[in-house]
């Protein structure tokens, strides 16, 4: 699931053992649980797979982790992930389209 | 898909090679995934390896055909659900490429790696998830027993017994009757349950029962989400709510069915019209006998890949396991089930495990349009599991906002827990 190189590059440079590449399969995993398995979303939670591309996941994200957008739980649950998992999510989700 | 006891019994003396079909022993880490119990930990588990991990053999073991949910059990209790709806069947897992067994798992034993059945058959495994849930602790609170809980309702466990017992005891009970809750300490199943259930038993009483009134015995000093439930109570049902924490002898410590009646740890004598009692836990039978659980007769794990402390290859998920500061949640068993599931699948095929990030939001009804949440991101290491810092908590309190928006947030929250629910049922069951 992680490419051997990043992994030994992880590994030469000492890295902590989460900073290793994310898994994005299993971080979407946690966006599933409300927005379908495909990011669908439904009844009122927003499709994910309407963010076009990987530039507007992204901005999307740390708008609501500033909570310069107005929110209900997302502002909580951006400012537990990496910049490098929410990249790995929104190429997850650009794939997804 | 689901096999014949004559089948398993074939597998079971005939080996590895009669296991699993041919194709997916020709891939690179494939393997046999057990999965003992159906719940929120089990059925994600049994889903997530169809979608992702091919090479997988799975089989899932639950004893009842179909699943019924605790989260929601509060809206049937309010009447704002019916049973029905809560309700799930295994069929899409099974349509899914599940080995789907309904039989009582009796027993494990981890030198052969393999689970007897209920009816004796033998299912071998490479990697077992263990899902079992929780078992009541009968007699934790003298005189709560099984006979005790058909008079004074647990409505903890669906497969044990089911919410409409207690839903009709509070259809029958007189207006201006008292409705006695006894609530155990740290730690049980869904943190926030017990004050989602005293909300929406008040939901009920203010359509139904105007002069009924609700006392909480409980045996913490504090609970999930609690400024926001009290503010939400002063707001929504004044008066109505007694919340009794243990530095005021809230501690239930024993109960007389016969009577009505619970005493606390100071020996006061109360009597209710209708009595929840929600007594002490610990994790499912199978998971104790199996030799998972320790002295506190929860399961330890560890935190990258919920695989047992105590017993090799077997990972054990959700209300069984000690995952804290991870919450006993549906969602937080959901999440678990994926992390454990890819861990397996790595471990399979000889590949590093991947990074452990877990996720969990709780969403609390309060009344039919106001909800509120909590929410958590967690990562396990190889020494502990951690909150990450400066993510997750609670909704903002009413004080924080604005009256408008206010509104708008209580609403749209109950509006997203409907969605959550409908989400993550159908990825468990759809």
């Amino acid at each position: 699931m992680i490419p051997r190189t990043l992994l030994t590059l992880s590994l030469l440079l000492g890295v902590p053992a989460w900073a290793q590449a994310p898994d994005a399969n299993l971080l979407a995993g946690a966006c599933a649980g409300c927005h379908g398995v495909s990011g669908q979303g439904g009844h009122g939670i927003p499709s994910i797979r309407q963010t076009q591309n990987i530039v507007e996941f992204i901005s999307a994200m740390q708008a609501f982790g500033a909570n310069r957008r107005e929110a209900t739980v997302m502002g909580r649950i951006s400012r537990g992930y990496s910049e490098a998992e929410i990249a790995a999510l929104a190429r997850f989700y650009a794939r997804a389209q | 898909m689901s096999l014949s006891r004559r089948t398993l019994l074939a597998v079971g003396l005939g080996g590895a090679s009669l296991a699993a079909p041919r194709i997916a022993l020709a891939q690179a880490g494939a393997g046999r995934v057990v999965i003992i119990g159906g719940g929120f930990g089990g059925a994600s588990a049994a889903r997530f390896a169809r979608d992702h991990f091919q090479q997988l053999d799975v089989t899932l073991i639950e004893r009842s055909r179909s699943f019924t949910t605790c989260p929601y059990g509060n809206l049937v209790l309010a009447g704002r659900r019916d049973m029905a709806s809560i309700t799930f069947g295994y069929e899409r897992l099974a349509a899914r490429g599940v080995r789907v067994v309904h039989q009582s798992a009796a027993a494990i034993d981890p030198a052969a790696k393999q689970v007897r059945l209920g009816d004796g058959a033998v299912v071998p495994y490479d990697r077992l998830i263990v899902s079992p849930g929780i078992d009541l602790r009968w007699g934790a609170i003298e005189g709560y027993d099984e006979a005790a809980s058909a008079r004074m309702p647990h409505g903890w466990m669906p497969s044990l017994q089911p919410i409409s017992l207690l839903r009709a005891q509070l259809e029958a009970m007189p207006d201006g009757g008292v409705f006695v809750m006894a609530i155990p300490d740290n730690p049980f199943r869904c943190p926030p349950g017990p004050y989602e259930r005293i909300s929406m038993v008040a939901d009920y009483f203010k359509r139904a029962k105007p002069r009924s009134k609700i006392l909480a015995l409980d045996a913490k000093g504090g609970f999930s989400k609690q400024p926001l439930f009290q503010d939400a109570w002063q707001e929504l049902y004044p008066g109505m709510i007694d919340w009794r924490g243990v530095s005021n002898d809230g501690r239930v410590t024993r109960v007389n069915a016969g009577g009505m009646e619970v005493e606390t740890e100071f020996g006061e004598k109360i009597r209710g019209a209708v009595i929840n009692i929600i007594p002490p836990q610990m994790a499912g039978r199978i998971a104790r006998d199996a030799g998972l659980a320790n002295q506190s007769g929860w399961c330890p794990v560890k935190p990258v890949s919920f695989e047992s402390t105590q017993v090799p290859d077997i990972h054990v998920l959700g209300d069984a396991a000690i995952a804290a500061p991870m919450p006993k949640s549906g969602f937080a068993a959901s999440s678990q089930a994926k992390q454990a599931i890819a861990c397996i699948a790595a471990s399979l095929a000889g590949r590093p495990l991947p990074p452990a990030v877990y996720f969990n939001t709780c969403y609390s009804h309060v009344a039919e349009d106001y909800g509120i949440s909590v929410v958590g991101v967690f990562r396990g290491t190889a020494e502990r599991m951690i909150e990450v810092e400066g993510s997750g908590g609670i909704s903002p309190r009413n004080a924080t906002l604005t009256p408008e928006r206010r509104v708008e947030h209580r609403r749209l929250e109950a509006h997203y827990a409907d969605g959550w629910y409908d989400s993550i049922t159908d990825e468990m069951f759809g």
